[in-house]
């Protein structure tokens, strides 16, 4: 048994060292990354002055930290001017995107065919463009430090029968000077939650940002405890969410840009909240929900863009493939925890045999022995149970919260297709508008022409727009990904290092109850 | 598929019977002085030197050795099959001179069936599983076959060391013909009608038993020992059944590790470097947990399953004796009956002999 205990505490000095050398070393290859693809693609730049200052627009806008000073990279004065009047406009086109791609689905599916308007444009990124990027990686970095504890407790069972429903106390710690207080308490059900994350899904995912997924309802879990039958497990179900609920706070508050948001500190310090509907899993909000997402399934479907961006078709196919291996893992884990549950079961039913044989026992120190076997064999059972509790909290639900935010990150990468789309219905739109235009010109119509002039310019605007928000989009989405990627190494490791200690924890306890019983065992005379 | 599979088991078991099964008994046989009364006698020493697995049937090879002069030689051995063990265990309870003595219990049929269906599972399923992870799962239902095996052979040969200790039963004509009789000796397994029968006895056997536990024994030794038996099986059972069930659900956790280190290696290919090595690293550490799970698991299944499970068999066997007597005595007082009877009758009936019977097993 000792020298088996030997291995894991010299692979921790290796965590350790890696986990110093981390926080320096891992973005590095992510931009080195970066720069190779811009590198690639960068032969096709129509650069312009204009598109280097929206992109500079860009990179100050979608640092959403106010108090931090974005203009550190930035020196002209008036840029930064502009870069503060800019957030409004994410809100207000964020709308239109969303219609449009709806007409355009019904209208006309063959767009691969259609010229393609390409990625390139985005890809000007010169040396200058990707200093910047550091920049901003760095200012990431910076402001994910952040003082935000978010404590969900107290689960309270309201109401009787079918309209029950449970109530968590919300408690939030904090030095953000943001915050009324440094300590608030609100009540939350669970609904309140699913509402929150719809609110900031809509809002957020249309600039490409990576929205933590809130926990899935669940209807069987919550009728059982709400017809309160068995009790042990509707307790272990309330419990699970809880720390899922707690887990999703946290995940929301770790992003510097939903920390910041108003319905997220709504949700956090408002006493009474608006009551949070279609949320219910049969409403006809739910309803919608399954339908629309149908409507996502066909788009992907339907639409196979070829990639011409190097970095995203990688990392398309990078997510597919963590995501395939992550429900493995994840399928491996929960079977583990459901094997370590029979074990658990079998180990306290072995104990009472036992301690039954002993009562049986003649022999008085065998009878003994096997008395205190029987405890020895209950004790482990604890041990055991401790285990399947770290099998589950630390790494199964690790997992599955990463399922649910690669499916996000997936979402995402979704919506930068749907603006795509959008970008190459308009520049058809503007080609037809021209042809029209010409054709108003060769038939010398003045009056159709001016309408021509109109249209084209119109369209002009559009295809710029759908441009820019392209663009913007991307480049958050590239930073995201990093930071989902920072993130997800992050926590894995924090994960596997803290079940392996515990794994280790768990053995030398097994490893005590056993050589405690040891004396007792050769006592049997 | 399936065949392929059988036919591979069937050769490691060929190659490793002789070296590794040696191995195991020599493990087994340091606990059984320990917990068998074996006598050191020398005179006697039987031991299976090889077994062979064909088919569904196993072959073992009985080595003897033995200074006794009522054998022809003193170092010969026999092969014989699992039908052979049990009809020589039937003869000696049959054996009316044998009914005062604890018959060591039959060797429990070989049983590869479990093993075999699994690998069977194991195949219909390779498609879905990664090549590692085939391989290591395949190799963990080997060992698993073999330890199986092992313990058949093993099992088997301690019904006959517990034979040659005992001093009135080693004796034996049929047991004599067991160990030197060369050729086979012609047991047929049990037909329908017989298997039909021996069923019936069974069934008949439990029910007396059923009614001579409620009968009072006259004799308050005789009492005690029964209940104490009768209870004590009952709760050795219980133990030996939540034992098995508890190694087994270990075992389910060992396998799952498999599962879980071939994830996580997977996973490391499309990781960076650092952390791909990291992930490696845990992948290993996954593969030790589950190697030290999987020892559990066996150490549980050998030392105290089997420990229980064999004093299981026992405390049946002791209980088989206790129920003849008990026969003997509720027949011995029904003679009695008769013959008071008949006396008051005046008419003369042969039913003392029984008495003679009773007298042997108490």
């Amino acid at each position: 048994m000792a020298e088996k205990r030997e291995p894991p505490p010299d692979l921790f000095d290796a965590e350790e060292n890696l986990s110093e050398d981390e926080p320096l070393e891992e973005p590095k290859p992510a931009e080195e990354k970066d720069a190779d693809d811009v590198q690639e693609t960068v032969e096709v730049s129509l650069d312009n002055d204009e598109s280097a200052a929206d992109e500079d627009n860009e990179a100050t806008k979608s640092e959403p930290t106010v108090s931090e000073p974005a203009s550190s990279d930035d020196p002209d004065p008036i840029e930064s001017k502009e870069a503060e009047k800019e957030p409004e406009k994410p809100s207000e086109s964020s709308d239109t995107p969303e219609e449009k791609v709806e007409e355009d689905k019904s209208e006309d599916k063959p767009k691969a065919a259609k010229p393609k308007v390409s990625f390139e444009i985005e890809e000007k990124e010169d040396e200058e463009e990707q200093q910047d990027e550091q920049l901003d990686e760095e200012e990431l970095e910076e402001t994910d430090e952040f003082d935000l504890e978010i404590k969900v407790s107290n689960p309270e069972k309201v109401g009787d029968g079918m309209g029950a429903y449970m109530q968590y106390k919300v408690t939030t710690t904090t030095s953000l000077a943001s915050f009324k207080k440094p300590e608030t308490s609100v009540s939350r059900r669970f609904s309140d939650f699913l509402g929150l994350h719809e609110r900031l899904n809509a809002k957020f995912l249309l600039q490409g940002k990576v929205v933590p997924p809130a926990p899935e309802k669940s209807v069987l879990g919550m009728t059982k405890v709400k017809l309160g039958k068995e009790e042990s497990t509707s307790a272990d179900f309330v419990e699970r969410r809880r720390a899922s609920l707690e887990r999703y706070l946290n995940r929301t508050a770790a992003h510097p840009a939903l920390r910041e948001d108003s319905e997220f500190r709504q949700f956090l310090e408002t006493e009474n909240l608006p009551r949070a509907t279609g949320t219910a899993a049969f409403s006809g909000g739910g309803f919608k929900r399954l339908v629309k997402n149908v409507g996502d399934t066909m788009f992907n479907l339907t639409s196979k863009i070829e990639e011409s961006d190097q970095w995203f078709e990688d990392k398309h196919i990078k997510i597919d493939a963590l995501e395939t291996q992550l429900k493995k893992l994840h399928q491996a884990l929960e079977s583990l925890v459901n094997n370590r549950k029979e074990l658990s079961t079998s180990t306290t039913v072995f104990s009472n045999a036992i301690a039954v044989l002993s009562s049986a026992e003649e022999h008085s120190s065998l009878s003994r022995a096997l008395s205190n076997l029987a405890e020895v064999e209950e004790k482990v059972d604890k041990v055991i149970q401790n285990q399947m509790e770290t099998d589950f909290y630390v790494l199964a639900e690790l997992l599955k919260d990463y399922l649910g935010l690669v499916h996000s990150v997936k979402l995402c990468f979704n919506q930068r297709l749907r603006v795509f789309t959008n970008l190459q219905n308009a520049q058809q739109n503007l080609t037809k508008k021209r042809e029209a235009l010409v054709k108003a010109e060769l038939a010398s119509k003045s009056d159709r022409m001016k309408q021509c002039k109109d249209e084209v310019n119109e369209c002009e605007r559009k295809v710029e727009k759908c441009q820019e928000e392209f663009k913007e989009m991307s480049k958050t989405i590239r930073k995201e990904f990093a930071r989902f990627e920072r993130n997800r190494t992050k926590d894995f490791r924090a994960a596997i290092i803290k079940y392996l200690e515990a794994l280790m924890e768990n053995q030398q306890q097994v490893l005590k109850h056993w050589e405690g019983y040891l004396p007792e065992a050769k006592e049997i005379a | 598929m399936t065949d392929y599979y059988n036919v591979s088991i069937r050769k490691k078991d060929k190659q490793n019977s002789t070296s590794d099964s040696n191995m195991l008994e020599e493990d087994k046989k340091e606990e059984r002085t320990t917990s068998v009364d074996l006598s050191t006698d020398s005179s006697l020493v039987i031991d299976i030197s090889d077994a062979l697995s064909e088919k569904d049937k196993v072959k073992f090879t009985v080595h003897t050795k033995t200074t006794l002069p009522d054998f022809k030689s003193s170092d010969f051995s026999v092969v014989r099959g699992h039908e052979e063990f049990v009809w020589l265990h039937d003869r000696y309870e049959e054996n009316e001179e044998y009914a005062g003595i604890i018959i060591p219990p039959a060797p429990p049929r070989p049983d590869f069936d479990a093993s075999r269906e699994k690998l069977q599972r194991l195949g219909d399923g390779e498609g879905t599983m990664t090549k590692e992870e085939f391989s290591k799962m395949k190799a963990e239902l080997e060992a698993e076959y073999l330890a199986t095996f092992k313990k058949t052979v093993a099992m088997h040969e301690v019904f006959l060391c517990r034979l040659a200790a005992h001093p009135k039963l080693r004796k034996d004509e049929n047991f004599k013909v067991f160990l030197e009789y060369k050729q086979e000796l012609s047991v047929r397994g049990k037909n329908k009608k017989e298997k039909l029968g021996g069923f019936l006895k069974g069934f008949a056997k439990g029910v007396d038993e059923v009614l001579l536990s409620s009968q009072k024994d006259a004799d308050d030794f005789f009492e005690g020992e029964k209940k104490f038996l009768v209870e004590y099986h009952s709760k050795l059972r219980e133990a030996t059944k939540q034992s098995d069930r508890m190694t087994r659900s270990h075992k389910g956790v060992a396998d799952c590790y498999i599962k879980i280190s071939t994830c996580i290696t997977a996973l490391a290919t499309s990781e960076a470097t650092d952390f791909e090595k990291f992930f490696n690293k845990v992948s290993d550490i996954f593969e030790k947990v589950r190697k030290l799970e999987g020892r559990v698991a066996s150490d549980e299944d050998l030392k105290l399953s089997d420990l229980l499970r064999y004093y299981m068999r026992d405390t049946d066997a002791a209980k088989a004796l206790l129920y003849r007597r008990a026969k003997c005595l509720s027949e011995f007082d029904n003679a009695n009956k008769a013959l008071d009877k008949a006396r008051a009758k005046n008419k003369d009936i042969p039913g003392v002999s029984d008495g003679d019977y009773y007298e042997v097993v108490s």
